[in-house]
């Protein structure tokens, strides 16, 4: 980079043109914005050209992270197969299970009991919550403000103590299972959820009030990575992202699934389309999630958890002790599997992130034929070119932060 | 034609319900013509298999169509079927949001004849087209950026074909010695197990040991 002394620079100048006074060609210089940087939310290296300190040209360099899992998910059974889809998306693992469960069963045509789509759908928008946390506050973070992160996290603590009860695992929970979900919610888990959901919506508004109307903030974001309903269609945007740029498109109003149908709640939108957009979207997202979890918890209806199909969903323990055809069965179930018919489909469900599909070729064996991930996020990273030209390096992260991307699910 | 029903089943299963097009079969033949190859219907999910020349020109039809307005490029992704002369399908995810539909069209292809890109139409289709180029092997006429994606520098092969074993050909490590990552040879402590689960009384094809003999004495 050559020294510009005594040019007074512009912003709206072309460097490329600017005079070089020595005889020297003016050039612009590339950067690697990671992979190793803290707000590129995992291992992404962005290749940035930039003429001074604005954007060029942007090429997200993904794959650090690839651990083949659709490869992998070819050589185990369907059940062995599910764990893998909680290591993609971390932040959101019980929405990434949710697609991969209800590929299974459309494919098999297993039908699921009504308490079971209730905890499903409540664990769903638990998980949302839980995802949208993380986003919001790192995103804040991103453009400086610490705070958010702090006070937010205990929250997220709390969701994920619900997790641990249900499925002894914060993170990689593998509850939901072909046939409904894994165990029975244990004793005193709703009440517990339902103080919780009383008491968070206080914090959200503290945490809007801290955040939202921060001058600085918004100087951040408003009008920083605006992208136009047009081009949010044609770039693959889904969830929040386009829902931002004022598509009123939502898969969980849509295209219903498990309980979704007899939830009442808001599409929430908003026509600007910028990073401020994207982020309060989030923010009144949370709320109509809350809304959501308390329908679920108020309605929650009586019966099994999971089917009784023994061909899908093992007996209990109890029953093993007791019945040589229950222990057949879970013994057959867990080593040999489930046969899912031969064919195809395609699932798609509303992560928190946007649609998350699965595409489950089935050959009539015990093992996926094929099984690929539409990860939300990479059509949003794909973006990423196309929203930072022309901007300034320093909102490169505002924008990147309020894409939501998340490296376990882009890279697969 | 093209009446857009609410699917009837809503709410009974657990699975997304989208809106179904009565009579999706005829209006397809109508608009895509020659192109097509195939029309079927699996679990409620309408597919169309075109030919590689029509594909830019039905996907083009099929996004302007008025009755169907499938605006939006989900996903694009390969399967490997390595017993066909064409081993490659090229899986096309469209979805409509005016409409509330979903429309899968496939191409086929082998590892030698590029497919036509569909980065004219959708941008989105450039990221997509490249993992399938980097995990396949499928080429894509047209696509300006075609490069490896989501497997390391200067990666050789395409992981995800039937034939490429899961443990792959090189593992890599800290050298001490050369002060960076080294590639050598994958060394496995244990042989590759791949545990056949299938029952012996439900859809095996394989011989048990001694199994032969009671053919031979049999025929």
């Amino acid at each position: 980079m050559v020294e510009l002394a005594g040019v007074a620079w512009r912003a709206e100048d072309n460097i490329d043109v600017l005079p070089a006074r020595d005889g020297n060609a003016i050039q612009n210089y590339m950067i690697n914005f990671g992979p190793q940087h803290p707000a590129a939310h995992g291992v992404l290296r962005l290749v940035m050209e930039l003429d001074g300190e604005i954007i060029e040209r942007c090429d997200p360099h993904i794959g650090l992270l690839h651990r083949g899992t659709e490869k992998l998910i070819e050589y185990k059974t369907y059940l062995q197969a599910l764990p893998y889809m909680d290591r993609l998306d971390y932040v959101s693992p019980m929405c990434m299970e949710h697609s991969y469960v209800l590929a299974i069963e459309k494919l098999a045509g297993i039908e699921v009991p009504l308490r079971a789509k209730y905890i499903r759908t409540m664990f769903a928008e638990i998980t949302r919550i839980l995802n949208h946390i993380l986003n919001v506050t790192t995103h804040a973070m991103d453009v400086g403000a610490m705070t958010p992160i702090l006070w937010m996290f205990e929250e997220r603590e709390k969701l994920l103590e619900f997790y641990e009860r249900v499925s002894g695992a914060r993170f990689h929970a593998a509850y939901f299972r072909p046939g409904g979900v894994h165990q029975e919610l244990p004793d005193g888990l709703l009440g517990d959820i339902k103080d919780w959901a009383d008491g968070y919506l206080r914090v959200l508004d503290e945490i809007q009030g801290l955040v939202a109307d921060n001058r600085i903030f918004k100087q951040r974001n408003v009008d920083i990575g605006v992208i136009s309903k047009e081009d949010a269609i044609a770039w693959g945007f889904t969830g929040p992202c386009i829902r931002a740029s004022g598509v009123a498109w939502d898969l969980r109003k849509s295209q219903p699934y498990d309980a979704y149908d007899r939830m009442d709640f808001d599409v929430i939108m908003s026509d600007d389309g910028d990073c401020y957009a994207r982020f309060m979207v989030r923010m009144d997202e949370m709320r109509q999630s809350l809304r959501i979890i308390r329908q679920c918890l108020a309605e929650m209806p009586a019966g099994r958890h999971a089917t009784l199909d023994r061909k899908v969903s093992p007996p209990s323990r109890g029953e093993m002790k007791r019945s040589m055809e229950a222990l057949i069965h879970h013994f057959k179930l867990y080593t040999e599997g489930l046969h899912v018919p031969a064919g195809e489909a395609y699932v798609a469900t509303e992560s928190p992130k946007g649609e998350f599909g699965i595409f489950m070729v089935a050959d009539g064996t015990n093992k996926p034929w094929r099984c690929h991930v539409r990860a939300t996020g990479m059509a949003h990273l794909q973006a990423m070119d196309f929203l930072c030209k022309g901007h300034m390096l320093a909102d490169a992260p505002a924008i990147l932060g309020s894409l939501d991307i998340v490296f376990g699910e882009v890279d697969r | 034609m093209t009446a857009l029903v609410v699917n009837p089943e809503l709410g009974r299963h657990s699975w997304p319900v989208m809106s179904v097009v009565d009579g999706i079969e005829a209006h397809l033949t109508a608009l895509l013509g020659d192109a097509i190859v195939e029309i079927y219907e699996h679990v409620g999910e309408a597919c169309v298999v075109v030919t590689r020349e029509g594909l830019v020109g039905a996907v083009t039809k099929l996004r302007d169509d008025p009755a169907l307005r499938l605006n939006q490029l989900i996903d694009i992704c390969g399967v490997d079927y390595p017993d066909r002369a064409e081993r490659f399908d090229v899986v096309y995810q469209l979805l409509s949001m005016a409409k509330n539909l979903r429309l899968r069209v496939k191409v086929t292809t082998d590892a030698r004849t590029p497919v036509p890109s569909l980065t004219g139409l959708f941008p989105v289709a450039g990221w997509y087209e490249r993992e399938t180029w980097d995990c396949y092997g499928v080429l894509f006429e047209g696509n300006p950026d075609l490069r490896r994606i989501l497997t390391d520098y200067g990666f050789e092969g395409h992981p995800f074909r039937k034939d490429f074993p899961l443990t792959g050909y090189v593992e890599l490590r800290y050298s001490e010695e050369h002060k960076r990552v080294v590639y050598e040879p994958v060394k496995l402590a244990q042989d590759f197990r791949s545990f056949d689960f299938l029952s012996p009384w439900e859809g095996t094809d394989y011989v048990l040991p001694g199994d032969e003999k009671a053919e031979k004495i049999g025929g």
